[in-house]
């Protein structure tokens, strides 16, 4: 039931919210753009969050958790999700004890990301129901919905949200808190959690009956629901492709879906067969559609030009009209570029005029592509730059070889730079190579997050800090090097050439806060040693 | 009643999410039905940046269409041009040069400066919006914003007055 209290929250806020009120405990994820709010506004209202090193142990940590009974949420962005996709398909077959909800956050027409895919994809492929919020509201009650429905029939579960969601804030009116009835305790269960064959056999065969009784379920649940209106045109349509339709066409019947995997086809079926005509609305692939089609039901999807980018409610009605005529093309505002006074500049400048083959990652840095730098050559994900580097040291010929570099940032090394290093020390290129790590102190990119290699967790408390430079030593790199980029007297430049001009192992590590986060930095430094003097008064007290 | 459509367009760094949040707060506290949203990310890097209010007694949609927006507000002349498309036949552009250089103490609250002139278009009170300054904002920026405020309202009314002789 609703309360009376109402409140305007962003989708992230709402989730986190109804993350407390279903009694999580634990929250984990890896920073990601449209994601990163969900989990420090958790810990804002008193939730345990903590960020992972990256999205695959955030998975991994969040499975535990539900083995031991409790409650989690692991948050991540949509390209975060291939990263976990190795447990994530596993983890279908297993029964899951405490609800374990994994909120999977898209950005189509890729705001801030590198690719457009659409993680609806996962909830077939992986075999796990997927809820769709269309706006705050059903944020928060589909997040408590998909803890019940992770207990009930004890499978991990998506909560597939976009920037509109994420992003927007629209009214919510939260209800009562809806705690798990199951109490953390272990209980053993070989069988039913260690995914050798034999044990694996049959756990595919559960989830797929678990699947058909879950569509089952869904033919009657509220989660799905029908506008009424005119006959003569149905809508179908998810997530906050419902609002732009109710707008664009107020006087069509809609069925809106919220539980969006397993479909609930009957009802689909008879919706379709109650409406003269009738046009699926989904933002980005023609998932829907096909399904639908496979079926033999007499749809419309919407033509491949409206596949790309987000949908919007001039956009609904042009496909509700059919007209593919070419678009206005949406406003060039002014690019992003690096901060005044960042360091990532000096590191840039330099690697121009060294005329470097940059193997790039993702991060603020990744902005050394533009002008007036240009100085990236590719970037293709997370930790990318250390294994393209090396494949491109590997097989161009020498003199081009000795040109590589590969750039890493802080976080992005955590997150998946380890093994491109142990890729390197074990298959090391003839001419040696040269991995930067551009270290900032901060996931800078996604706003400032905490990560292992800064010493401090997700609410800024200290934590123990990884030692980049002992790493990457103690996994057998020769020559490794910390240098500030903008003290002229540690000559970045100079040393780098001298890296690169050896044909060995290197690593270098730019070293200097961003210049966004240095006086937060010093905040919680400060705040740390206030508080260290108290201990220390009250120990000789 | 019809749905009140305002974008704020600017850079990064200039305060357009903090203005749609105190905007969007302000209508949610009169009562309406808010939605607003806004690209997060990139924005944070100097690039462009556009957030979307939308009020009214029912609002679906987050996102305002193109050439329907009431309000159009700029922080930064360079994105006056690019961003006018939204707004519809009629509506009203409050650009950074109606708040005059050198009258704000700070320059970085020329955001609530532009919201005082848009408050005199739209039917809140004066103390919602002071009340949304003071739940938004650190207590620290409540008098300079205050200020920017009141200063903002000023070149409302006057923009008002302007309007009303050009009808004449």
């Amino acid at each position: 039931m609703a309360s009376t209290e109402r409140l305007l929250l962003s989708g992230n806020e709402a989730v986190a919210l109804a993350a407390l009120h279903a009694g999580v405990k634990l929250g984990t994820g890896y920073p990601g753009t449209p994601s990163t709010e969900i989990l420090e506004a958790f810990d804002l209202i008193g939730g345990p969050a903590q960020w992972a090193p990256n999205e695959k142990v955030a998975l991994e940590v969040a499975l535990g958790a539900s083995f031991a009974g409790a409650r989690s949420l692991t948050t991540m962005k949509h390209v975060g999700v291939n990263v976990a996709a190795d447990p994530l398909f596993t983890a279908a077959y297993i029964d899951m004890t405490g609800g374990l909800v994994l909120v999977s956050a898209d950005d189509p027409g890729m705001a801030s990301s590198q690719n457009e895919q659409d993680n609806r994809h996962y909830a077939r492929a992986a075999i796990v129901p997927m809820l769709e919020p269309a706006d705050a509201q059903e944020a928060y009650d589909f997040t408590l919905a998909a803890f019940e429905l992770s207990e009930r029939w004890k499978v991990p579960v998506i909560l597939r949200m976009t920037t509109r969601i994420c992003h927007a804030k629209t009214e919510v009116r939260p209800g009562p808190e809806r705690p798990s009835s199951i109490q953390p305790g272990y209980e053993r269960d070989i069988p039913g959690r260690v995914m050798i064959p034999a044990y694996a056999r049959p756990a595919h065969h559960k989830v797929r009956a678990k699947m058909e009784e879950i569509a089952q379920w869904n033919e009657q649940s509220d989660l799905n629901r029908i506008y009424p209106g005119d006959r003569s045109l149905g809508i179908i349509a998810s997530g906050v492709a419902v609002m732009h339709a109710r707008e664009a066409a107020p006087e069509a019947t809609m069925l809106a879906l919220g539980l969006t995997w397993p479909l609930p086809m009957q009802r689909i079926k008879e919706f379709v067969a109650s409406v003269d005509r009738c046009v699926i609305i989904e933002e980005g692939d023609h998932l829907l559609y096909e399904a639908l089609k496979v079926e033999g039901l007499d749809v419309e999807g919407k033509p491949e030009m409206y596949r790309f980018s987000e949908l919007n409610v001039p956009r609904v009605r042009r496909i509700l009209s059919g007209d593919t005529t070419p678009e206005a093309k949406p406003p060039r505002g002014k690019p992003p570029e690096l901060c005044k006074g960042c360091s990532h500049r000096e590191v840039f400048e330099a690697l121009s005029r060294m005329d470097c083959i940059v193997a790039g990652d993702i991060g603020c840095y990744t902005l050394g592509v533009l002008p007036p730098f240009e100085a990236m050559d590719t970037c293709v994900c997370m930790g990318a730059a250390i294994g393209v580097g090396l494949g491109l040291r590997h097989t161009l010929p020498d003199d081009q070889a000795r040109r590589v570099v590969s750039v890493i940032g802080d976080s992005t090394f955590v997150h998946s730079g380890l093994t491109g290093i142990a890729e390197m020390v074990y298959n090391p290129p003839p001419t040696g190579h040269v991995v930067l790590i551009v270290d900032n102190s901060t996931t800078a990119m996604t706003g400032r997050q905490e990560h292992p290699g800064t010493g401090r967790s997700l609410n800024h408390e200290p934590a123990n800090k990884m030692d980049f430079a002992a790493v990457c030593r103690a996994m057998g790199v020769k020559n490794v090097e910390v240098v500030d980029p903008q003290k002229p007297d540690e000559d970045f430049e100079g040393r780098l050439r001298a890296m690169m001009e050896k044909d060995e192992l290197s690593v270098m590590i730019a070293e200097r806060p961003c210049i966004l986060a240095a006086p937060l930095i010093r905040k919680f430094e400060k705040a740390q040693e206030e508080k260290q003097a108290q201990c220390a008064a009250a120990m000789t007290d | 009643m019809a749905v009140t459509n305002i974008v704020l367009a600017g850079l990064g760094g200039q305060g357009v999410v903090k203005a749609s949040d105190l905007l969007s707060t302000t209508a949610f506290n009169a009562g309406f039905e808010v939605k607003k949203s806004e690209v997060h990310g990139m924005s944070q890097r100097g690039g462009s940046v556009t957030s979307d209010v939308r009020f009214g007694e029912k609002v679906l949609s987050p996102m305002v269409p193109m050439g329907e927006a009431d309000f159009l507000l700029v922080f930064e002349s360079s994105q006056v041009d690019i961003n006018r498309g939204w707004l519809k036949p009629g509506g009203v552009l409050i650009a950074p040069e109606a708040i005059p250089e050198g009258a704000l103490r700070n320059r970085k609250s020329l955001n609530v400066a532009i919201l005082g002139a848009l408050s005199v278009m739209l039917d809140f009170d004066e103390d919602q919006w002071i009340r949304s300054i003071h739940t938004c904002l650190a207590e620290k920026l409540h008098t300079v914003n205050e200020q920017a405020f009141a200063l903002g309202r000023e070149v409302g009314q006057k923009m008002g007055r302007a309007k009303e002789t050009e009808g004449v």
